[in-house]
């Protein structure tokens, strides 16, 4: 109850549960819904940013880290994920052609 | 309060119309941005006259032909929320069918206006009147006019835009009629030449918030147990602002036009012993069973209700407070209620922290369009005179006409 009297009173927010401020989702943390959490084996992925494209909620970010695998090819960026926004649907997961991301449990 | 509106100057065409066209004439004069409508009877002719009055050139607007009633409000309610001024009419099954969209207008705060030719519900299938249908809305958080007359229809639908687009209220409005009864046959209706003076009254709020390309915003987003609530409560108190905003949407009206309603209408309750409560065509039967009763002395009135939600507490319990029984005609049953009529459980309840108050008994009549002439509202006039006389009314509501029930 404590956390929730100190949200804004029915009188202070918009109508009709409509969100005036657009892009507002990153403010929400949607991360602890996840069951199963997606962890990049960036030894084996090849960096052709299918995850990038088909994750639903935008979570993989290209980082300017340099990255030299054991068989010795270098990239010149690496993928990192938002897990507090990433909800472990798993399609990056099932998308993934070299299998380079793994699905691991959540254990707390 | 005084109104310090000055009264428009209208010329005015009588043209005899059934209530569906009365209906269609408003929609024409508010110049709607958006219909979207499915047929069903007793409704179409309604949506039938719209598009006769877009295909002439006589309304410029979009008219969507949709699949079901359940698309029909869905495009209703989306044209709304892209800031359209949007309407759509049912009845019956229909209004069934667009039941969990109901909510969604609501929710969504979004101004809708609907035309309801009230109609009885299947199984069996009757396509007659009664009021089953429009009861199955009340809490569905939509405001709700039922008129008596096609005259009326037309000017509450133009009222309803006005108390729908307050930005205090922000509320869909349902304005319901006897499906037959009145949406097919014709009265004398008044309506402007010229539609300005109706535009003024009713002026279109574009400036609401709606879905933009420019502004974005998004509306019909999830709301978990910590948020919901707070919406909810937001629709209660714009419901009870919406009861002040259609008594003063009626006098200004009045003051404009010279037709006024109010949202209650009585006759000689303040001499009555026995009043006779009534919505919709029924009440003008009332009336005409009653008056020649007044005129012989017999101490009875009516009231007719014109707002159904918001429930007019107070102006029903003015009313009705001077009589010893109050006799509440509900054409709806609610199943499994020993009072089973929706309006006589409001009107019981509104007295429910009195001392002093009438006895009420709830009658049943006219389902599915069972007769209800001069001689039954006479007949049910008796009967309360003689429930008066006993000193206590029936704790069950009583089904007047059935066959092989009798009450002595």
């Amino acid at each position: 109850m404590a956390a929730e009297e100190k949200l804004p009173a029915w009188n202070e927010i918009p109508p009709g549960g409509i969100i005036i401020e657009p892009g507002n989702a990153e403010e929400r943390y949607t991360g602890d819904w996840r069951v199963f959490r997606p962890v990049i084996n960036q030894d084996k992925c090849i960096r052709c940013l299918l995850c990038w494209v088909y994750c639903p909620d935008s979570v993989f970010h290209i980082v300017d880290e340099e990255y030299v695998t054991s068989k010795g090819r270098k990239y010149s960026f690496s993928l990192k994920i938002d897990y507090d926004h990433c909800k472990g649907c798993g399609i990056c997961v099932e998308e993934c052609p070299v299998n380079a991301i793994d699905f691991v449990e959540e254990v707390k | 309060m005084a109104v310090t509106v000055q009264e428009a100057k209208v010329t005015w065409k009588r043209l005899p119309l059934s209530s569906n066209y009365a209906a269609a004439y408003a929609v024409k004069d508010l110049d709607v941005d958006v219909i979207a409508a499915y047929p069903i009877t007793p409704q179409t002719t309604v949506v039938e006259k719209i598009a006769e009055f877009i295909a002439n050139g006589e309304l410029n607007a979009e008219m969507i032909h949709v699949e079901s009633e359940h698309s029909a409000l869905s495009a209703t309610i989306a044209a709304s929320a892209a800031g359209a001024r949007a309407f759509t009419a049912t009845a019956s099954q229909g209004l069934e069918l667009m039941h969990e969209i109901l909510h969604i207008a609501s929710g969504l705060r979004l101004p809708v206006v609907m035309s309801i030719a009230t109609r009885a519900l299947s199984a069996p299938i009757s396509i007659w009147n009664d009021y089953s249908d429009l009861m199955n809305t009340r809490d569905t958080s939509w405001i709700t006019l039922i008129a008596s007359s096609a005259q009326e229809v037309y000017d509450s639908i133009v009222q309803a835009y006005r108390i729908a687009e307050d930005p205090e209220v922000m509320l869909p409005v349902m304005v319901a009629y006897d499906g037959y009864l009145m949406s097919h046959t014709y009265e004398p209706v008044l309506v402007p030449e010229d539609n300005k003076p109706i535009l003024d009254y009713a002026p279109k709020n574009y400036n609401r918030i709606k879905l933009d390309p420019e502004r974005p915003i998004s509306m019909g987003t999830l709301t978990g147990p910590e948020w919901y609530y707070e919406f909810k409560y937001q629709q209660v108190v714009a419901m009870k602002k919406a009861l002040e905003k259609a008594r003063k949407a009626d006098e200004e009206f009045k003051a404009r036009f010279g037709r006024g309603y109010g949202l209650i209408e009585t006759f000689n309750v303040e001499d009555a012993d026995v009043v006779i409560v009534a919505y919709g065509g029924l009440y003008g039967t009332v009336i005409e069973a009653i008056e020649p009763l007044v005129e012989k002395g017999v101490k009875v009135g009516a009231m007719r209700l014109r707002l159904w939600r918001p429930f007019p507490v107070e102006d029903v319990k003015k009313a009705l407070g001077n009589a010893k029984l109050v006799t509440v005609i509900d054409k709806a049953i609610s199943y499994g209620a020993r009072i089973a009529g929706p309006v006589a459980l409001e009107v019981m309840s509104s007295f429910y922290h009195d001392e002093a108050k009438p006895m009420i008994m709830s009658v049943i009549a006219g389902i599915g369009q069972r007769r209800i002439t001069e001689d039954t509202i006479r007949e049910i006039v008796d009967y309360s005179f003689k429930v008066l006389g006993r000193g206590r009314a029936p704790e069950e509501s009583l089904y007047w006409g059935v066959r092989g029930v009798r009450y002595e």
